[in-house]
Order: C-alpha cells, then sequence, then structure tokens
C-alpha cells in the first residue's frame, strides 16, 4: 500500500495539468510544492487568496513570488573554462510558489508548427548542435493542444495566423482588446509584408470558467492576476481539487526521488516541510514536474536518469529587444503586456535565408515577435541615471510611455555543454548544493538575430519611432566571448534538460516521458523537449502533460483531424 | 510613517537619506525631490521592517481603495521561515549567525547604511548641492544602493513608507494600481 497513487513534484503549469487529469481518472494525488501558496484556498471552495495586486514593488523587486537568491541562489558560466562560476544569484528564476510561473506570466499561448517536431529530418543537421527529432509529431499532438486550450481558457483568433499549423477548431474564447502600441506596430509590419496576429493568450476576453474577462489593469506580466482572468494554472489545480482527491502541500521542498529495494523502481520521494523535518510520501508513480531547471537538478540530487545526458541540452530562447522611442504616449500600462505576435521569423522568406546562407549555416530558426510596451515607473526609474536627468527623464519618459519594444524568442539549438548541474560549493538554504547552468549560445542564434534586428527596426520607424535600438540576451558580445557584468539569459523559456527519445542511451525519458532507467517515474514539464522552437513552451507543456497523464492513467488517447474544407 | 513615527533611522540620519535623495532626484517642474516625495520615510521603513509584526515586506491585496473596493494594501502579509531567513539577512546582515551564512557572511543594509552615512558626514544636508554631489560620487557603492531605493520610495506604493500623497504618481502621469476598476476596452486600443 502507498500514500497516494501519485506524487506530484511542483505545482505549475506541468504538475497541475497532471493532477487533473489523473484525478479525473480517479487517482489520488499529492502536490508537494518548495513556494508558498498565494494561489489559492487549498479549503473548499478553493477561491482565491487575494494576495497578489496591482503592487510593482512586491512582484518586481521584493521577490514576492521567489525564489529568493538568498533562499534559493542558482549559480551561472559560460564555459567550463570561466572556472566554477562567474555569477551567484537569480539565474532565470520562474516563480518558487503554488502555481509556478504560471501563476505570474502574461500567458501568450501559441502552438509550435508540424515542422518543430522534424527540424532535423526535414531541414538536416547542423555544426555544433544536436538537433533532433521529436519521437511524435504535430498531428498526433493536436488534440492535446485543443484540449490544453480548453482547459486552460485560451482567447484568440483561429483564422488570423498564416502560418500556423492546422487545427481542429476555433479557440474557445475570441481575442481580448488590442493594445493601442500594437496597433501601430501590427499596422507597420503589416505593409511590411509581416504577418502579426493578435496573440492567443491564457487570458478571459469573456467569463469563463467561472472566471472573470480581463479588465485590462496592465499589472500582467510578472505579477499574479488579482481578479483571476488568467486560467494557466490556477484552472487545472482547482479542478483537482475540486474533485476531492487532490492535495496540495505547499512549503514542501523534495530533496530527493527514493526507490524501492530493488533499484529499479521509485518507492516515492522525500521532503522537507515549512520548519525543516523531513519527511516521505509513497506513492506508485512519481511525477517530475519542477520546471526543467529543478527537474534535473533533482534527477542529478537523486543519481537517477541516464547520467551522461541529464541536465544537458538546456535551451532557453535567444532574447532580441528592438526597441522605438515614439514622439507621443503609448500607454503600455493599459491592457495585457501583449496583444499581438507575428512569426516571421520563425518561416524565413528569401533575405533571411540568403542570410543565413552568407552566414555558414544551413538554415535560421528565429522566433516569436511579441509586440509590447514598457509599463512601469521603478523599472524605469531604476535603468537611468542619478540626478537632474533622473527627473527629467522621468517625466519625458521614453522608457515608460513612449517605448515600444519586439521581443524575438529565438529559437536556441540544443548543445550537449549547455547544461544544469550541480555547484560544488553554493548551497540553498536548506544545504543542498545550488543547481548551476552553464550556456553559450550557439552561432546561429547571434547570426539570425543580427539578421532580423535591423529588419524589425524599420517596422519600429514605420510604425513613427523617433529613434530605434536593439539588445539581445545573452548579450551578442558574450556569444563571442566578451564578459559582462550579468551574462545570464534573461529567457524564462527554460527546456531540454531530460530529453526524450526512443533511444535509451542519448535520452533521458521515453516518448511518454517515463525514465528509460525507473520506469514509474515520469517528468511532466519542459525538460522533456527534445529541441525548443521559437516559440513560448507553456502550451506545449501543458498539451505534453495532459497526453503523458492520460497514457499512465489508461484513459483512452484524444483523436482529431482538420476540418474538411469548406 | 512619518519622521515623528521612526523605524530605524535616527532623526539625523533621517535628514541626511532625505537630503541625499533630493540630490538622486532633484525636484524638476512639477516633479518634486526625492526629500518632498518622502524617500527617507520609505528607506526608514525599510531598514526597521521588522519592527511590526507583519513586516512591512510585502504590502497586502488585492486592492488599495483607490480604485474602488476594500483597501487591503496596508494588511502587509507575513512571512514563512526561511522568507524572514531572507529579508533579515538582507536588512539586518548575517552577523555570524550561522544559518544565516550557509553561503558566507552578508553585509545587511543597515551595515551600508551606517557606514555610507557616515561617509557623507553629519553636516550632508548643509553642503552646497555640488558638495553634497561630490560626497555622494565618492562612495559610489553606496550612491547606487540608495539611488535605487531613491526610485522605490518615488513610486512605489505609498504604503510603503514615500511616494507621500502619491506625489510620485501624479509626477509622472502614472495612475497606480487600477483594480478593481481596470481600463476600458477603448482606453487600451485608442489613443487618448
Ligand atoms: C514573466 C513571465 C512571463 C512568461 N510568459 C510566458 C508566455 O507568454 N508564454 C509562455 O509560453 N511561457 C511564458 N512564461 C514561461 C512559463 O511561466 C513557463 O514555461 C511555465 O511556468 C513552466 O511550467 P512548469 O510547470 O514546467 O514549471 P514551473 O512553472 O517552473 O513550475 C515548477 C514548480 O515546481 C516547484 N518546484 C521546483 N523544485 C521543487 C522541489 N524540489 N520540491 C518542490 N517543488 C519544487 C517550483 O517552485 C515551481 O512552483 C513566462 C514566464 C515568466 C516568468
Ligand atoms: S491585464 Fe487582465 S489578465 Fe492581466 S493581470 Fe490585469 S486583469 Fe489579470
Amino acid at each position: 500500500m502507498t500514500d497516494v497513487d501519485a506524487v506530484i513534484v511542483g505545482s505549475g503549469p506541468a504538475g497541475a495539468t497532471t493532477a487533473a487529469v489523473l484525478t479525473e481518472a480517479g487517482w489520488s494525488v499529492t502536490i508537494l510544492e518548495k513556494g508558498r501558496n498565494h494561489l489559492l484556498d487549498l479549503e473548499p471552495p478553493h477561491g482565491p487568496l487575494g494576495h497578489v495586486s496591482n503592487d510593482e514593488l512586491k512582484h518586481l523587486f521584493r521577490h514576492f513570488l521567489g525564489p529568493d537568491p538568498l533562499i534559493e541562489p542558482r549559480t551561472y558560466r559560460r564555459r567550463e573554462a570561466d572556472g566554477e562560476r562567474i555569477f551567484t544569484g537569480s539565474v532565470n528564476n520562474l516563480p518558487s510558489t503554488v502555481g509556478g510561473g504560471g501563476f505570474h506570466a502574461d500567458g501568450k499561448l501559441p502552438r509550435f508548427r508540424e515542422v518543430d517536431f522534424h527540424a532535423r529530418s526535414e531541414l538536416g543537421p547542423i555544426d555544433g548542435a544536436d538537433v533532433v527529432d521529436w519521437p511524435f509529431g504535430y498531428d498526433e499532438l493536436e488534440p492535446y493542444y485543443a484540449e490544453a486550450e480548453r482547459v486552460v481558457g485560451v482567447a484568440g483568433d483561429h483564422t488570423a495566423n498564416p502560418f500556423a499549423a492546422w487545427r481542429s477548431g476555433p479557440y474557445p474564447m475570441p481575442p481580448g482588446p488590442d493594445m493601442f502600441c500594437a496597433v501601430l506596430t501590427s499596422r507597420a509590419a503589416s505593409e511590411l509584408g509581416f504577418h502579426p496576429y493578435r496573440a492567443p493568450t491564457g487570458v478571459n476576453s469573456v467569463e469563463y470558467d467561472g472566471r472573470p474577462a480581463c479588465n485590462n489593469c496592465g499589472f500582467c506580466g510578472f505579477f499574479g492576476c488579482p481578479i483571476e482572468a488568467k486560467g494557466d494554472p490556477v484552472a487545472p489545480l482547482r479542478q483537482a481539487l475540486r474533485s476531492g482527491r487532490c492535495e496540495v502541500r505547499p512549503e514542501s521542498y523534495v530533496t530527493e526521488v527514493v526507490l524501492d529495494a530493488t533499484g529499479d523502481r521509485a518507492r516515492g520521494v522525500r521532503y522537507l516541510d515549512a520548519a525543516g523535518i523531513e519527511h516521505e510520501v509513497s506513492a506508485r508513480h512519481v511525477i517530475l514536474a519542477a520546471g526543467a531547471f529543478e527537474t534535473p537538478r533533482l534527477l542529478l540530487a537523486s543519481e537517477l536518469g541516464n547520467p551522461d545526458v541529464v541536465g544537458r541540452y538546456l535551451m532557453y530562447h535567444f532574447q532580441t529587444y528592438v526597441l522605438g522611442v515614439f514622439p507621443f504616449s503609448l500607454h503600455g500600462h493599459r491592457g495585457r503586456s501583449v496583444t499581438h505576435l507575428m512569426d516571421d521569423p520563425i518561416v524565413p522568406d528569401a533575405a533571411a535565408r540568403d542570410a543565413a546562407r552568407e552566414a555558414g549555416l544551413p538554415y535560421f530558426r528565429g522566433g516569436i515577435v511579441e509586440h509590447g510596451a514598457g509599463a512601469h515607473p521603478i523599472l524605469e526609474a531604476v535603468h537611468l541615471p542619478a540626478g537632474e536627468a533622473h527627473t527629467r527623464l522621468m517625466l519625458e519618459s521614453p522608457m515608460r510611455e513612449r517605448l515600444a519594444a519586439f521581443t524575438m524568442q529565438g529559437e536556441d539549438l540544443p548543445q550537449a555543454t549547455n547544461r544544469v548541474d550541480l555547484d560544488p560549493h553554493v548551497k540553498d538554504v536548506w544545504g543542498r548544493p545550488a543547481g548551476r547552468v552553464t550556456f553559450l549560445p550557439h552561432r546561429h542564434e547571434a547570426a539570425c538575430a543580427a539578421h532580423w534586428a535591423p529588419r524589425l527596426e524599420e517596422v519600429m520607424r514605420g510604425a513613427g519611432a523617433e529613434s530605434t535600438f536593439w539588445i539581445t540576451s545573452p548579450p551578442l558580445e558574450d556569444a563571442r566571448g566578451g564578459v559582462q557584468r550579468d551574462p545570464t539569459p534573461i529567457s524564462r523559456h527554460v527546456m531540454g534538460t531530460a530529453r526524450m527519445g526512443t533511444d535509451p542511451r542519448t535520452s533521458v525519458c521515453d516518448p511518454w516521458h517515463r525514465l528509460h532507467d525507473v520506469e514509474n517515474v515520469l517528468v511532466a514539464d519542459s525538460s522533456v523537449f527534445p529541441t525548443s522552437a521559437g516559440y513560448g513552451p507553456t502550451l506545449t507543456i501543458v498539451a505534453l502533460a495532459i497526453r503523458a497523464a492520460r497514457e499512465l492513467a489508461g484513459l483512452t488517447p484524444l483523436r482529431s483531424s482538420p476540418p474538411a474544407a469548406p | 510613517m512619518t519622521e515623528a513615527d521612526p523605524h530605524y533611522l535616527s532623526p539625523a540620519e533621517h535628514e541626511v537619506v532625505a537630503a541625499a535623495c533630493e540630490r538622486l532626484i532633484p525636484p524638476v517642474g512639477d516633479h518634486p525631490g526625492g526629500q518632498t516625495l518622502g524617500c527617507a520615510d520609505y528607506v526608514d521603513t525599510l531598514l526597521g521592517a521588522f519592527t511590526v509584526d507583519p513586516p512591512r515586506i510585502w504590502a497586502g491585496g488585492p486592492v488599495s481603495g483607490r480604485a474602488g473596493g476594500e483597501a487591503r494594501f496596508a494588511d502587509f502579509l507575513g512571512l514563512s521561515r526561511v522568507e524572514e531567513l531572507a529579508w533579515r539577512t538582507r536588512i539586518e546582515g548575517s552577523r555570524g549567525i550561522p544559518e544565516r551564512e550557509f553561503n558566507g557572511p552578508v553585509t545587511g543594509w543597515q551595515a551600508e547604511y551606517r557606514d555610507g552615512l557616515v561617509a557623507l558626514g553629519a553636516d550632508f544636508a548643509a553642503l552646497s548641492p555640488a558638495e553634497q554631489d561630490a560626497r555622494l560620487d565618492a562612495v559610489p557603492a553606496f550612491k547606487d544602493l540608495l539611488y535605487r531605493h531613491a526610485c522605490e520610495g518615488a513610486y512605489a506604493d505609498p504604503e510603503y513608507g514615500g511616494n507621500r500623497d502619491r506625489a510620485g504618481w501624479r509626477a509622472i502621469r502614472f495612475p497606480g494600481d487600477v483594480q478593481p476598476r481596470g481600463y476600458t476596452d477603448e482606453e487600451v486600443t485608442g489613443r487618448a
């Protein structure tokens, strides 16, 4: 007898979704979450707690949703030659809280495209990277994407993106209102031959699933939603809790997956509670949904998973910011942070193909371009110089009121040398080795950014910007070997550190996310991604988690087909 | 908080912090300077966050009452054991306490202020602006810390002690928190 059917480590989009599916199948589930609970009442009827607010200081500067680098530091270096580390502190931190990163993301939730699942066989190899096909294709995942959009509640226009993969049906909600800045930039983009479209977002445009429509408060990306207009992951988590078969234990830090006497199966997990007291939960299945940074850290601490691969192939998105300063106010503080996207750099045109060839690369795989704007005053203020210039620039506000921003989430190629491992000296508050990142982008990412950035600057000027500039994260100089003050990549999209595949020698998980070596341990998060694609990962995380959890629970696989041609 | 209700800074220290913030954020046109905005009260509230319970670290929610609804920001949220450890370490320093030093000693903001204010000098408030700037430039690390806190004090929610009467927000025409009212679709999409 075990305590529960499944113990889930982590309550973000991956863990919450898995819990919803398993409880629906009648399983008993315990979710262990290291962070605190500010998301929803754990007692019925599981309403909101009212802790999140339109408070810039708390969310952006005081680690409210965690992780606090004084509790959970991470370390970073670009390559082994840097020594043990060049930076200690916050490294691509996603929140450490009930709800994980979904809680404070602004939730652009596009799907991947067909080619993203077999880039290797369609586009060929690329020197210095281990691009591989996924073990299944888009067609198999389509019904799970549709289910993910229904569970989270995604608002979007299924006709708007000419490059989108096929869909079995429309979005559950129509898109919300366009931000003024995006009206300007998307119009200019269209005129220059780009294909902007209304971003599918996990934000209610109408009342949905008992939660209200968004009222455009503008404290969206990096903030929890005070009115629960964002569905990810409060919707699946509440569904799991309401089944009566799910228990969520916040402030429960899992330290180890424990194997049974045979060493072939997991018995459960060990964790420390809020007072630091150790406990064990036994379960028939262990689900790791700690995010693509913490999941490999836990695997390494537990000495589980193919040791040649665990933690390797860490991918972010290579972020290119193209910024335009306008002569008038764009009021980016109203609305959902980002309302428009475009896929053009993902589907290269002749100019991009030529530029790739000139750079000696077989192809460019860029990423979605998010149309956004500046919004918050403390963030603006701390980037200004002190003294007279501070006050003058706060009044003129080129970085908040008058700034439009394109963010390209460039595809990051998988490289075995980019990895998460355990820092030899730095520890977390619980005395465990901190996770350490070793990461340097591939030449492809830098060349691709350098091609698209000037083209996007032209769009900015077309929209009315009086000056433009662009920067990348990690910085381009860094990709070329220079040293930066804070070289850590800003991207909050983390993938690839326990890649799935059919060959146990070259992957960590099988195509159903189970560890090749310990069959009752399943990885539910983006650690399993073989490649990163140029889209935000979260809808794909949710779709994959539904697929794997349904298989685990013996539910019938979902099937779909394209709607008949009109 | 007001000068009459100090948490950490002595009246003399408060005066130096206020004068320094006035140089880091000097008044321009209708925009008041850091002194008028209450940046020193903000710093005092932060350095003395643990003199009250719950500590003045995270304001409550979901709304402040400024855009409707029941005012809840002033009901500060509590910290967990490890969160309190982190925030006490950040503010008070590790002070040789083993559980705060798992990655080595940490200098807290209180010590940085104590040393920084000594370096600025007890006569700081009485100096000319040029002399004040020279003293600030002589302690670049402390100037950076003070500037960061001055920015927070000028534009954070008033519940944190600064942004007195929301004068920081009003000066830059920032509406601040807007729940539960939010913005209409027209306000989001239109030019005005
Ligand atoms: C500001 C922001 C905006 C974003 N916007 C988008 C977007 O528009 N589109 C998009 O696709 N993505 C976006 N993201 C990324 C998105 O948040 C992540 O992809 C998503 O949260 C990943 O989900 P996950 O469940 O795999 O991991 P997480 O959300 O990271 O959840 C993992 C959880 O596990 C817990 N955990 C970890 N280790 C342990 C342990 N040892 N014991 C117990 N618990 C543990 C963590 O505390 C955490 O709560 C954004 C992120 C941020 C920060
Ligand atoms: S903009 Fe909408 S979804 Fe975002 S936090 Fe505000 S109300 Fe919630």
